[in-house]
């Protein structure tokens, strides 16, 4: 992680990987290296799918002691995100939240949020107003 | 339940040989309603079992068990890999305690995997999931009934899903479109159901 101090982390799950980078881009435009940001999405073959397994591992690589806001698009990328979660260790666990929101504008606001210092529930809760 | 060191493996190969002998109908089931990958997934996940055979051998089964569900959660992905995976991990974690009683093990901890199943997936009896397989076929066991009773029991509770609307997954997008065809993860779950009930019979025949 790159001088991102301790800003909470973000991390996107899509089936699609062309997806979760095209939105990691997105985020990297808005808030440069100040966020610890992840990306993950596809399965073994190359072809679409989640992970729990690459989760996991996104997890870690935008792990932050402020927590982690993970942003996922449909239901396995959610279920594989829970199941990654409760594999973490409680302590980093509970730090981690997944958000009910849309993949591209959810993890564009919450970096944005994240950016400027916010807390994990903060961060979640800025993303999660864009959801009905 | 049979002690053997080569029972479970035994029991591996059987569950990939019905995958693998079947990924491409479960593919093409998930085709109709869902993303398609439901028989490559779960070709992954059992590979990833087989390869794994004799170190899990080597554990007793509650544990056993329990490292198969973490392997399928880690290779299946798509929404099934944390299914089968919770599925398997709760079954061992049910096994490994002596709370039920020596021998009289089995069917309420298959009772609580399947429950966990349900949590996991939010999901409820009707929905035309993997759990209209489950429900009846723990009720079989509690039941004792016998392994071909159980078996078939599966098939058909597999063909009922056809006429279900599904109340969750990709398919629950198509709305009463789903009707009509056969939910992929009963499928896959009435054939891993059928080979371990015919691996255990032909144990029992031998």
């Amino acid at each position: 992680m790159r001088g991102n101090g301790g800003n909470v982390g973000i991390v996107i799950v899509s089936h699609s990987p062309l997806i979760a980078r095209g939105t990691a881009d997105m985020v990297r435009q808005m808030v440069g290296d100040s966020v610890p940001l992840s990306w993950c999405g596809g399965n073994a073959e190359g072809g679409l799918g989640t992970s729990a397994k690459d989760i996991l591992a996104a997890i870690g690589a935008a792990w932050s002691e402020a927590g982690v806001a993970v942003f996922v698009d449909l239901g396995g990328a959610e279920t594989n995100s829970e199941m990654a979660i409760e594999m973490l260790e409680p302590s980093r666990a509970r730090r981690v939240a997944i958000c009910n929101a849309p993949v591209v504008e959810g993890a564009v606001i919450a970096a944005a949020e994240a950016s400027g210092g916010a807390t994990l529930s903060k961060v979640v809760a800025t993303a999660e107003e864009l959801s009905p | 339940m049979e002690a053997g060191q080569s029972f479970l493996p035994g029991l591996i190969e059987a569950c990939r040989a019905a995958i693998a002998l079947n990924a491409d109908r479960l593919c093409l089931l998930d085709e109709e309603i869902g993303d398609g990958d439901h028989g490559t997934n779960m070709r992954r996940g059992c590979d990833a079992v087989f390869a794994e055979r004799d170190m899990l051998a080597d554990l007793p089964l509650p544990q056993a068990l329990e490292r198969i569900g973490m392997t399928l959660v880690m290779s299946v992905g798509g929404a099934s890999g944390p299914l089968y995976g919770t599925l398997l991990m709760e079954l061992g974690r049910g096994l490994a305690t002596d709370e039920f009683g020596v021998g009289h093990s089995f069917s309420p901890a298959l009772s609580r995997a399947v429950d966990a199943v349900a949590r996991r997936g939010r999901s409820v009896a009707g929905e035309k999931t993997l759990l209209d397989v489950l429900y009846p076929v723990q009720a079989e066991v509690s039941m004792h009934s016998t392994l071909d009773g159980i078996a078939s029991e599966a098939l058909a509770a597999a063909e009922r899903t056809v006429a279900m609307k599904a109340g969750r997954g990709r398919a629950a997008f198509l709305g009463n479109r789903s009707i009509g065809h056969m939910d992929p993860g009963a499928c896959s779950c009435a054939l891993l159901t059928d080979a371990i009930c015919r691996y255990l019979g032909e144990l029992e025949g031998a």
